[in-house]
C-alpha cells in the first residue's frame, strides 16, 4: 500500500527562487489497484514518484510505502519497490542476464534464489533469445523487457511507473501496459504516471490529476466523468487544471 | 552486508570498465604497448643518430693560422678531423652547419709555441647543436694533445722531469653508493611520473562512473536499489583506485623495462652522458607504499569533483585543470635545495616527492614518513567523506 499525507517538495533555484514541485500531495493506493497520476509535463509527477521511491527527500509531509516510512526507512522502502521510468536506463556494457543479476544481488538475493528468479523472469518476459547479449546491442523493446525484469527481480510489493511508455513504439508500449495490468492481477500496489489520456483510461482504477505540484482531482474514471459532467478524459483534465490558458501558462 | 554490497558494486564496475574500449586503451594498451613502443623506437633512433654523428669525421674551419703551417698541417692530417676552407664568415658557416666548429689561432701561434711565449686558440661552436659539440670535443682533444706534447718537449729541453708540472695526482671518486646516485638522479623524476600516472589513471573511470552514469541515465536505476549510498560510493571509489594503481603499475613496469633496454643502446662519450640506471629496490618499495594514500586521495577527489558534473564534458572541464595543480608541487619537489621538513611534510604531493627522493637515495626519516603517510591518509579520508556526502545530496545527483 502507498499512503502519502501532505507530501511537499520545494526546490530552491538561484534564478527562479523557490519552486514547489509537489505541494501537499495526499493519496492512497491499495494493493491490487492501479493509481494513475495524470499531469502535463512539469506538473510534478516525476518528483512525486521520486519522493515515494525515496530518491528524493520530502521537504514536508509524510508517506509510507509498503508500510515503511520514506524518510525514516528509505532502504526498506526501496527494498519493497520496483521503480521503472523512462529515465532509468540500463548499463550498456552488461548483458541482460548480468543486469538482472546485479540488481538482484543489490537487493540481497542469494545465488540459488537469484538463478531461480532470472530463469522465471526470462520465461515470463521472453528474454531467452537475448539474455546473454549486451544491453547496448538490444532493440528498444528488448531493453524495455530487460528493464522490467530488473524491476521485478526482487519481487516487490509496490510498483512505481514514471511514464514508462515514453518514446516507445506501439508494440513496446502495449507490452508495458500488459505488464502493468499483470502487476495488478498479482495483487501489487501500482502507481503509474502518464500524460497520455488513453493509457490512464485503459489502465487506472483511480486517476489523480496533478498540476503545479497539487492534486486537483481524484477518483475513478466514472467519478471524474460524473463530477465534471464530461465523457472525454482530456476535457476533464483541461477543466480540472483550470482551462487551456492555465495549462499553457504552466 | 555492507561489504558484500561494496563488493557487488566493485565487481560490476570493474567488469563494466574492462568492457569499455576507451578505459582499456587508457589503462592497459597505452601504457603496455604504445608507451614502450614509442620509447623503444625513440631510443633506437636516438642511439643510431648519436652514434652516426659520433662516427662521422668532424668538419672544421680554421680561422687565421697562415703563420702556423705546422699546426694547420697537423689538423689536416688528424683522422677525426677534416679541415674545410670557408670563404665567408665562419660563424655563419657554423650556424648553417657547413662546419661543426672552428678554431681561431692567434697571430704567430706556432712561433709563440716555439719561443715559449703565450699563445691562444679560440674554439667556436654552436652550443645548441649536438654535432657541433662533437666537433668542438675533437678540437679540444687535438689541442690538449698538442699542449701535452709542447710541455713534454719544453721539459726535455731543460732536462727537467715530467713530474715537475704534475706534483701530485688529483683524483675524483664517488663516495656515494650507486643507489644513492640513482636516487638523486631519478628521485625527483620517479615520484613526479608516479603522481601524474596515478592522476591520469583515475581520471577517466572517475568521470565515467559518476557524470557518465548521470548522462546515460543509469544513476537513477542504481539509486533505486536498497543499498546504502555509502556502499555505492565505496564500490565506485575502489574501482577508480584500482584503475589508478593499475595504470601506474603497468606504465612504470613497462617504462622500467624499456629504460633498461634503451640505456645500454645509447653510446657513451662526448655529448652522451647517460648515467647508469640503478635504483634501490627497497626505496622503490617505499615509494609504492607512500604512493598509496596519494592514489586514494586522487581517486576520492576526482570522484567527488566528477560527481558534481552533469555530463562527462562538464566533468572534463573541472578535472583537466587539476592535472596542472598536482604537477606544480611535484615539480617544486624536484628543485635542488628543497629538503623535507615537518612543515613540508604536511603539503600533499610535495611531501611525497621529497620523501621519494630521500627513500630512493637510501635515507629513511621515519618520523617524517609517518607524518606524510598519516597526513595524506587523513586528506584522502576527508576527500572520500566529501564524495560520500555529495552522493547523498539530491541537488548533486539530480542536477538539471
Amino acid at each position: 500500500m502507498i499512503e502519502s499525507r501532505g507530501l511537499t517538495k520545494v526546490f530552491r533555484d538561484r534564478k527562479r527562487g523557490e519552486i514547489r514541485a509537489v505541494d501537499g500531495l495526499s493519496l492512497c493506493v491499495q494493493p491490487g489497484c492501479i493509481y494513475g497520476l495524470l499531469g502535463a509535463n512539469g506538473a510534478g509527477k516525476t518528483t512525486a514518484l521520486r519522493l515515494l521511491a525515496t530518491l528524493l527527500r520530502p521537504t514536508s509531509g509524510s508517506a509510507t510505502v509498503g508500510g515503511c516510512d520514506v524518510v525514516a526507512e528509505p532502504g526498506r522502502v526501496r527494498a519493497r519497490v520496483g521503480f521503472l521510468a523512462a529515465s532509468t536506463a540500463l548499463y550498456g556494457r552488461l548483458t541482460a542476464r548480468e543486469t538482472i543479476e546485479y540488481f538482484g544481488r543489490l537487493h540481497g538475493l542469494d545465488e540459488p534464489l537469484l538463478a531461480q528468479r532470472v530463469a522465471r523472469l526470462a520465461d515470463e518476459l521472453g528474454l531467452h533469445e537475448f539474455l546473454d547479449r549486451r544491453c547496448d546491442k538490444l532493440s528498444t523493446g528488448m531493453k524495455q523487457r530487460t528493464s522490467i525484469a530488473r524491476t521485478l527481480v526482487h519481487d516487490p510489493e509496490v510498483m512505481i511507473f514514471d511514464e514508462p511508455t515514453l518514446g516507445l513504439d506501439v508494440m513496446a508500449a502495449r507490452a508495458i501496459v500488459r505488464f502493468v495490468r499483470g502487476c495488478r492481477e498479482r495483487g501489487k500496489t501500482v502507481i503509474y504516471s502518464t500524460h497520455v489520456m488513453s493509457e490512464a483510461e485503459k489502465l487506472c482504477d483511480t486517476i489523480g490529476i496533478i498540476h503545479n505540484g497539487r492534486l486537483l482531482a481524484e477518483g475513478t474514471l466514472a467519478e471524474l466523468r460524473a463530477s465534471y459532467c464530461e465523457e472525454d478524459l482530456e476535457n476533464i483534465f483541461v477543466s480540472a487544471v483550470g482551462g487551456e490558458a492555465e495549462l499553457g501558462a504552466a | 552486508m555492507f561489504w558484500a554490497n561494496v563488493w557487488t558494486v566493485y565487481a560490476k564496475e570493474v567488469r563494466d570498465a574492462l568492457r569499455d574500449r576507451r578505459a582499456v586503451i587508457s589503462m592497459f594498451v597505452v601504457p603496455t604497448l604504445v608507451m614502450p613502443l614509442l620509447l623503444l623506437t625513440a631510443g633506437a633512433i636516438m642511439a643510431k643518430v648519436v652514434k652516426k654523428a659520433q662516427d662521422e669525421v668532424s668538419l672544421i674551419a680554421i680561422v687565421g693560422g697562415a703563420d702556423s703551417p705546422g699546426v694547420v698541417a697537423a689538423l689536416r692530417t688528424d683522422d677525426r678531423i677534416r679541415v674545410v676552407d670557408v670563404a665567408g664568415d665562419f660563424r655563419q658557416a657554423i650556424a648553417e652547419k657547413q662546419v661543426r666548429a672552428a678554431v681561431e689561432l692567434s697571430a704567430g701561434f706556432e712561433a709563440a709555441l716555439e719561443a715559449g711565449a703565450p699563445a691562444s686558440a679560440t674554439l667556436h661552436f654552436n652550443e645548441g647543436d649536438m654535432k657541433s659539440g662533437f666537433g668542438v670535443a675533437e678540437l679540444e682533444r687535438f689541442f690538449r694533445e698538442l699542449r701535452d706534447r709542447t710541455v713534454k718537449r719544453r721539459l726535455q729541453e731543460r732536462g727537467l722531469p715530467p713530474g715537475l708540472v704534475q706534483p701530485f695526482v688529483l683524483e675524483r671518486r664517488n663516495a656515494a653508493p650507486p643507489e644513492q646516485v640513482g636516487g638523486n638522479l631519478f628521485g625527483g623524476i620517479v615520484p613526479y611520473v608516479i603522481v601524474l600516472l596515478c592522476f591520469t589513471g583515475a581520471m577517466y573511470p572517475a568521470i565515467d562512473l559518476t557524470a557518465g552514469e548521470k548522462e546515460r541515465g543509469t544513476i537513477e536505476t542504481l539509486l533505486c536499489s536498497p543499498v546504502d549510498r555509502t556502499a555505492l560510493v565505496i564500490g565506485k571509489f575502489l574501482t577508480v583506485l584500482t584503475a589508478s594503481l593499475a595504470t601506474m603499475a603497468c606504465t612504470l613496469g613497462t617504462m622500467l623495462v624499456c629504460l633498461l633496454l634503451v640505456v645500454p643502446m645509447l653510446p657513451a662519450g662526448p655529448g652522451a652522458g647517460v648515467p647508469a640506471l640503478r635504483l634501490d629496490p627497497l626505496g622503490m618499495a617505499g615509494v609504492f607504499v607512500m604512493v598509496l594514500p596519494v592514489a586514494v586521495l586522487f581517486s576520492a577527489v576526482l570522484l567527488a569533483v566528477a560527481l558534481f558534473a552533469k555530463t562527462t564534458k562538464e566533468a572534463q572541464t573541472y578535472v583537466s585543470p587539476m592535472a596542472i595543480l598536482i604537477v606544480l608541487p611535484a615539480m617544486v619537489g624536484m628543485l635542488p635545495g628543497v629538503e623535507l621538513n615537518a612543515k613540508l611534510a604536511l603539503i600533499p604531493i610535495l611531501n611525497l616527492t621529497l620523501a621519494c627522493k630521500e627513500m630512493l637515495s637510501g635515507e629513511w626519516h621515519w618520523p617524517y614518513l609517518a607524518l606524510i603517510f598519516a597526513s595524506t591518509a587523513a586528506y584522502a579520508g576527508v576527500a572520500l567523506a566529501a564524495a560520500v556526502a555529495l552522493f547523498k545530496r539530491e541537488s548533486v545527483l539530480f542536477r538539471s
